[in-house]
């Protein structure tokens, strides 16, 4: 019997072993390498030529042009988020559950799908052409069908974040502060934003981080005019068919730069403030 | 940790703050612009050619402008356009993506292949074929393509323009060799078979061939098979040329409807006439494309391999009907493609 208990633990403990190299390795495999093997394709043909490659002007007007789409989509993020999951949370209402799987259907579609709708609608084939050409705007191919597409697939970000903190939390404080007098804007700005801020900016962090590393969706109504319509995840793809192989993972280096920093914020986030960003840790 | 929030909003204001800072200090010149939209392989010479242009237009007007540049497969590029891109010119792989933008849009007059010299085809090119160094699977011409355990590298002919020259290219030769229809189907889709991978235009085709190492032998635009050798090193690939392939008359032309709105006609005709001059063509030549002008074809006739080359309007009767018989959905290539 006694045999038998040790070979157990011991299989057991191999099994325990095996289950974290192989994570570890896994890891190592899908993400560190590629990362390191950016920055040192990035940085190959040294520090001059990597700051003159994301210094030339069509990369400096991609980056430009990212910054522009995070700072137009994450706002409008932050507030459509904020809306839905206060109305989702704390109130009763016909068509719930349907508002809850709208703000999903993102996630399960596919950002060429994403793109395609806003060429059906704003294309010069679609039922808003004539409208859109009578007051010369122009959507797709240009910077607001960028925005648009980022919007779209940035959409459940923050509330999908808020929504299951806000559930749990509950309405009992908002319900106090009411009775004591307070309005509705008091309520939020005073009792329920303090209650979720760092869920929200965790939100936050994470739709920035799509927002500025969208590809499908963007390529698709960018229309790919170099200097004008690209982002940096669309320069790079220029720049690697133009066997600019320095400049593209120079341009892409940026973009890691970027997943490393929301890595290393978020994480943050999480040590500290664990319990009032997930409900399942707290 | 009030603290520590409001120190992160402020980080992000700062953000908006210089962001708009940057934005602010654009300068509000009056240069015009116009767009080229082409496909693939053409990034090299345009990229030369537009600094060219931009030069001769200062000295001829005193005025600046400004050549914006998108490329992608030209399928791809003349549904963009379709769908509203706004291109003062196309200079796209093949006539009949010009074709759909005309009788879609309305845009451009039927007649557009008709407005400029040589079927509105400054340069012309061919397709050959591109293998590794000494040519291991021994790939000679055409058939060798069908052959059991060769890897054929070639883009959608869907979204691609180089990919239909690839199969018309390879359409001709059958039906010369074999001179049945049957026979000729048959060897298309053995082809197709050997297809590991459709990419969606000619220069991703190349990349996964001389990048990412796939496949033994890449179809290739003779410019870009030049291109990948002078790029990536002629010890690692070599060029090989079929006894016939298609002769490949890349068309380019003004978009009436998009110059008339724009008060561009001017800029963007001059544009597209100036590809005919000395200057250009020999620009065309450096890049690996066939001058159309005699005296440049004569100067650098030996770096163009001696092929025997066919028309798209003999052997297929135009783009029209090639693109129908063959290209349409349900049509030859879909058949023989997804039987495969």
């Amino acid at each position: 019997m006694q045999s038998l208990d040790i070979n157990c633990s011991w299989n057991i403990r191999f099994f325990h072993w095996f289950l974290i190299f192989s994570a570890l390795s896994f890891l190592a495999f899908f993400l560190f390498m590629p990362i390191a093997l950016v920055f040192n394709l990035a940085f190959q043909e040294g520090i001059s030529v990597y700051l003159s490659a994301i210094t030339e002007p069509d990369a400096k007007a991609a980056i430009k042009l990212t910054l522009l789409v995070a700072v137009i989509a994450v706002p409008l993020n932050i507030v459509f988020g904020l809306a839905a999951s206060w109305a989702i949370t704390k109130f009763d209402f016909m068509g719930k559950s349907l508002l809850i799987t709208l703000i999903d259907l993102p996630f399960s579609v596919s950002p060429v799908i994403s793109g395609l709708i806003y060429i059906l609608l704003f294309g010069a084939n679609s039922v808003l052409a004539p409208v859109l050409k009578t007051y010369d705007i122009q959507i797709i191919f240009a910077v607001p069908g960028i925005v648009l597409a980022t919007l779209f697939v940035t959409f459940p970000f923050v509330a999908r974040q808020l929504i299951p903190l806000m559930q749990e939390q509950g309405i009992e404080e908002e319900e106090a502060a009411i009775a004591l007098g307070a309005n509705g804007f008091q309520t939020f700005f005073f009792v329920t934003l303090p209650n979720i801020k760092w869920a929200l900016l965790y939100g936050v962090l994470l739709c920035n981080a799509r927002a500025m590393g969208e590809f499908g969706a963007v390529s698709i109504v960018s229309g790919h005019i170099r200097g004008i319509t690209s982002t940096v995840p669309l320069q790079v793809e220029i720049l690697y068919n133009e066997y600019n192989f320095t400049a593209a993972f120079a341009v892409a280096s940026l973009l890691a730069f970027l997943a490393l920093i929301t890595l290393c914020l978020k994480s943050f986030l999480e040590i500290k403030f664990s319990h009032e960003i997930n409900v399942s840790n707290g | 940790m009030k603290k520590i929030f409001a120190v992160v909003i402020a980080v992000i204001l700062l953000g908006v703050g210089s962001l708009m800072l940057v934005n602010g200090d654009k300068p509000k010149d009056k240069t015009v612009a116009i767009l080229n939209v082409s496909y693939d392989p053409t990034r090299e010479f345009y990229h030369e050619y537009n600094q060219y242009f931009i030069k001769s237009w200062k000295e001829k007007t005193g005025e600046d402008v400004e050549i914006r540049m998108s490329h992608g497969g030209a399928g791809k590029q003349a549904r963009s356009v379709i769908d509203g891109l706004k291109a003062d010119v196309v200079t796209l792989a093949l006539a009949y993506d010009i074709d759909a933008i005309s009788q879609i849009t309305g845009k451009i007059p039927a007649n557009w292949q008709e407005r400029l010299a040589d079927n509105s085809a400054p340069y012309t090119s061919t397709i050959v074929f591109l293998v590794r160094k000494g040519n291991p699977k021994n790939i000679k011409d055409w058939d060798d393509l069908a052959k059991d355990g060769v890897q054929v590298i070639t883009p959608n002919p869907k979204t691609s323009g180089g990919a239909r020259w690839n199969y018309l290219a390879a359409w001709g030769f059958a039906q010369e060799k074999w001179g049945d229809e049957a026979k000729t189907r048959e060897f298309i889709s053995k082809l197709y078979k050997n297809v590991p991978i459709l990419d969606t235009g000619a220069r991703g085709s190349t990349m996964t061939f001389v990048h990412r190492q796939m496949g033994d032998v890449l179809l290739a635009w003779e410019n870009e098979a030049f291109l990948s050798i002078n790029k990536l090193g002629a010890d690692k690939f070599e060029i090989v040329v079929p006894s016939v392939s298609i002769l490949a008359e890349p068309p380019v032309t003004v978009i009436d409807g998009v110059v008339d709105e724009r008060g561009t006609r001017k800029v963007a005709e001059a544009y597209l006439k100036q590809l005919y001059t000395p200057e250009a063509q020999e620009m065309s030549a450096k890049h690996y494309y066939r001058p159309r002008s005699q005296e440049v074809m004569k100067k650098y006739e030996d770096r163009y391999p001696k092929i025997r080359l066919f028309t798209v309007d003999d052997t297929f009767g135009g783009w029209q009907k090639a693109q129908k018989t063959h290209f349409a959905d349900g049509g030859v290539f879909d058949q023989l493609y997804n039987t495969r």
